[in-house]
């Protein structure tokens, strides 16, 4: 009988890693840099357009800009896209097809952010250079990149919410003599707002994490993006580069920024959840 | 008074959340027989078995007032081993049900989980339990295959072979013979006829005819009360009360 | 001029359609992009050997050591912690504060980015734990990286065992550690291992986290606490620095090569249990 008991909390303890792990990290990431905001200021921290680490600059600005361009751009392809295989994989295709198509998207999601990366550098990149100017290396190179790599959240959270409707609405509304199309367009759709929203909320924060690939093909200048073939660097990329070789202050303000990052995700995250649970069942 | 028989039930009300499910059940049941709980669907008689094992405590929201004794002894009582209980008063559910390993070790299970570790005493219980339960002719050559590939009536036989394999002293039945064709039924009442010499055997039977069959002692329950109990030859020739006449002789079900 | 209700039915279910090809064929065009520089180049020697001249030529053996080291080292720490709270949010309580707050956290922890997961096991592994950069420290970052995942996966498979099962043991004389792990976990197994084999494909092409906790080097670590560098590291820098585009080729196929073997065998796995609960 004791026996049973200790394991009982023995496993409430094992349950509890991953609350207290997350405490741990806003912990060290709080601790390490909030005292370089504090030091700095808020305004000129996050709205400084200056971030030279050498003369003690570290405004963010430009990195947030970078940040919200990249994701916008990546929500525009991404998300029509993404609604578009959801709706494909739920209403249009015939089984056989789904079996390949279900499983490619997995894949989708499993290819590393590297190779996207990769694959940016050398098929992107050099065709926005070629066609549309400038280095190459740009926020359009990012988006595109980038809305690809968040196909797979999109299309699987918004398929599952299409999926989970109850067959009457598809039902109800052929039978008053809808279109298919019709049936999607002004009934499933609507229905399965919430769902939709938080895949494309989820996508947002997919995006807005992203590093390796951002590296890769953003062209990472310290500088506020004019236009989208500019080069740009976000949130992400400047820890990523800089890091390795931080001391400091330096690190601290790259801790700092990391504090911003983890509040907009977990904003994010937040939204997201509240959403799907406003769904109606 | 109350120290009598082998179970006591005593002015037992039960829960399920807000609705009364079982309402001040007073009932003796003496060991060595075949004692039978009838009546139509959702009359309690499920909730009744579950609880003199307390299988009722895996449901949440569930509460009761009242006593049930096993020898006695209260079983609600917080010094109750629960493991030791179900051991005691052991159940056969109305589905078959085993568990997804070989005949022999499905046997096994029980003994296994009480500490019973060696190979030898372990083949000693699962070849007796099995004979009892009048399967052992039929499986001795195939203990190593999947539980899964026996048929319904052996998988049930299995299943009462499991609880014998804990030497119970009450097996508790809750509609063996359903979905079983009637060669497996009759297998099964025969042991049952046989098992009551040694354990106290509480059923639910398929049918009123089973309890005609079988019982000693029936009980009729309707709506969640006792409504009479007997020896079963009274309460089928003389019931004492109007309903229960009408419902043994299939004025409703 | 208005189009009638079905020329708007059809051009919509060509976009889908289009939609849909296109996304097959931009994924086939970036594995086929990198498989088809780099599937040739990898030779036995290219496998086996040490690099040379910064990953110039040579081989990439110590990160083939090196992801596979820090995978496992995630696996074997996150498995248990995963598959422990699952079973304690499915067998030991209902839907509770505490068991909503664990959930909470996990949610939390599966949308953390992978630089964050980086600052973090830098800080508190390399640095304020000493284990400086290693393959422990970015075996255990790894580890808190995939723990969601097999949460999850683990919770699915464990609510997928039938209740008869639990009901049965509990009523042969089980308690509940027992009916959990003589009858549940056994059951839940397949779709346990599906969700370590996804942690495993997350673990192998983890860039941004383990540059900052593992390191970079290319010597063949000689212990635990050696840095060391993983194949989508090597590949990162090799394509990143410009060292080598036919030596990133090839490690970039490799890495897709090992993504691919892990996760048909998920699949694979996933389409047996299924089956197995049809029965």
């Amino acid at each position: 009988m004791t026996k049973e008991k200790v394991l009982e909390k023995f496993l409430l303890f094992v349950a509890l890693s991953s609350i207290s792990i997350l405490a741990l990290i806003a912990f060290f990431i709080f601790i390490e840099g909030i005292p370089l905001i504090w030091k700095k200021g808020v305004f000129s921290f996050l709205c400084g357009e200056r971030w030279y680490p050498s003369r003690g600059d570290f405004g963010i600005l430009p990195m947030i800009v970078g940040s919200f361009l990249v994701t916008i751009g990546a929500l525009i392809i991404g998300v029509p896209f993404g609604l578009a295989c959801a709706l494909f994989l739920g209403e249009l295709t015939p089984p056989l097809i789904g079996m390949i198509f279900r499983p490619a998207i997995q894949l989708l999601a499993a290819i590393p952010s590297v190779i996207y990366g990769f694959w940016g550098l050398i098929v992107i990149v050099p065709l926005i250079r070629e066609y549309l100017g400038g280095p190459g290396l740009s926020v359009l190179a990012g988006s595109l990149v980038l809305g690809i790599m968040i196909l797979p959240t999109i299309i699987s959270i918004s398929e599952d919410s299409l999926r989970a409707l109850p067959r009457s609405y598809k039902e109800g509304a052929l039978s008053l003599g809808a279109t298919h199309w019709q049936t999607i367009w002004r009934v499933l759709i609507p229905a399965a707002k919430s769902g939709i929203v938080a895949s494309i909320i989820l996508g947002m924060g997919r995006a807005i994490g992203e590093t390796m690939a951002m590296i890769m093909i953003l062209g990472n200048a310290v500088q506020m993006p004019e236009s989208i073939l500019s080069s740009a660097r976000t949130l992400t990329t400047n820890i990523g580069i800089e890091m390795g070789y931080a001391t400091g202050d330096h690190r601290q303000a790259l801790f700092a920024t990391g504090v911003i990052l983890f509040l907009i995700i977990m904003l994010l995250n937040a939204l997201a959840l509240i959403i799907s649970k406003k769904r109606v069942r | 008074m109350p120290f009598e028989g082998k179970i006591l039930i005593q002015n037992f009300h039960f829960f399920y959340e807000n609705t009364l499910a079982l309402k001040n059940i007073n009932l003796r049941i003496d060991e060595k027989q075949i004692f039978a709980i009838l009546g139509p669907a959702r009359s309690g008689k499920t909730t009744l078995l579950k609880s003199l094992n307390r299988l009722t405590d895996l449901i949440h929201g569930t509460r009761h007032t009242g006593n049930i004794f096993l020898d006695g002894q209260e079983i609600f009582d917080s010094s109750i081993s629960l493991p030791e209980l179900r051991r005691r008063v052991g159940m056969v559910f109305d589905l078959p049900t085993p568990l997804p390993l070989s005949i022999f070790e499905n046997v096994a299970y029980g003994p296994r989980l009480k500490g019973q570790s060696q190979k030898n005493k372990l083949q000693e219980i699962v070849e007796a339990a099995l004979k009892a339960a009048a399967l052992w002719e039929e499986v001795k050559d195939r203990l190593n295959n999947s539980a899964f590939r026996l048929s319904g009536g052996q998988q049930q036989r299995l299943c009462i072979a499991r609880v014998l394999a804990l030497d119970p002293e009450v097996i508790m039945l809750d509609e063996p013979c359903s979905g079983l064709d009637p060669i497996s039924t009759r297998a099964i009442e025969e042991t049952l006829y046989e098992l009551k010499k040694k354990y106290t055997i509480v059923i639910v039977p398929h049918n009123i005819q089973q309890a005609s069959r079988i019982a000693d002692r029936v009980a009729f329950f309707l709506g969640g009360e006792l409504i009479e109990e007997g020896p079963v030859a009274q309460i089928f020739t003389k019931p004492q009360k109007k309903i229960t006449e009408d419902y043994l002789s299939g004025k409703y079900g | 001029m208005s189009i009638s209700r079905f020329t708007t039915e059809k051009i919509a279910k060509y976009t889908i359609w289009i939609s849909a090809l296109l996304t097959l064929l931009v994924m086939v065009w970036i594995l086929f992009q990198v498989l088809r520089e780099g599937l040739p180049l990898i030779t036995f020697n290219f496998l086996f050997d040490y690099p040379h001249e910064m990953g110039r030529k040579g081989g990439i053996s110590p990160t083939i050591i090196g992801t596979m080291a820090l995978t496992i080292i995630a696996i074997i720490v996150a498995t248990p912690l995963g598959v422990g709270t699952a079973v304690y949010l499915r067998e030991y309580t209902r839907e509770s504060r505490v068991s909503r707050l664990i959930r909470f956290g996990t949610d939390c922890l599966a949308g953390v980015p992978s630089i964050i997961f980086g600052l973090f096991g830098f800080i508190f592994f390399v640095i304020f734990l000493g284990l400086g950069w290693s393959i422990i420290s970015g075996g255990l970052t790894l580890a808190i990286m995939i723990l969601p995942t097999i949460i999850c996966t683990a919770e699915e498979a464990i609510k997928a065992t039938p209740y008869s099962f639990r009901e049965v043991s509990y009523a042969l004389g089980g308690t509940r550690w027992q009916t959990t792990w003589k009858v549940v976990l056994p059951n839940s197994l397949p779709g346990i291992i599906t969700g370590v084999l996804l942690g495993v494909g997350r673990s192998v092409g983890e860039t941004a986290a383990i540059i900052l906790t593992a390191g970079s080097s290319l010597l063949m670590p000689d212990s635990l606490f050696a840095p060391v560098r993983t194949m989508a590291v090597h590949f990162y820098i090799l394509a990143r620095e410009g060292i080598s585009m036919e030596m990133a080729y090839a490690t970039g196929a490799a890495l897709i090569i090992m993504i691919l073997l892990i996760n048909s065998a998920a699949n694979f796995l996933l389409h047996r249990y299924l089956k197995k609960l049809e029965r």
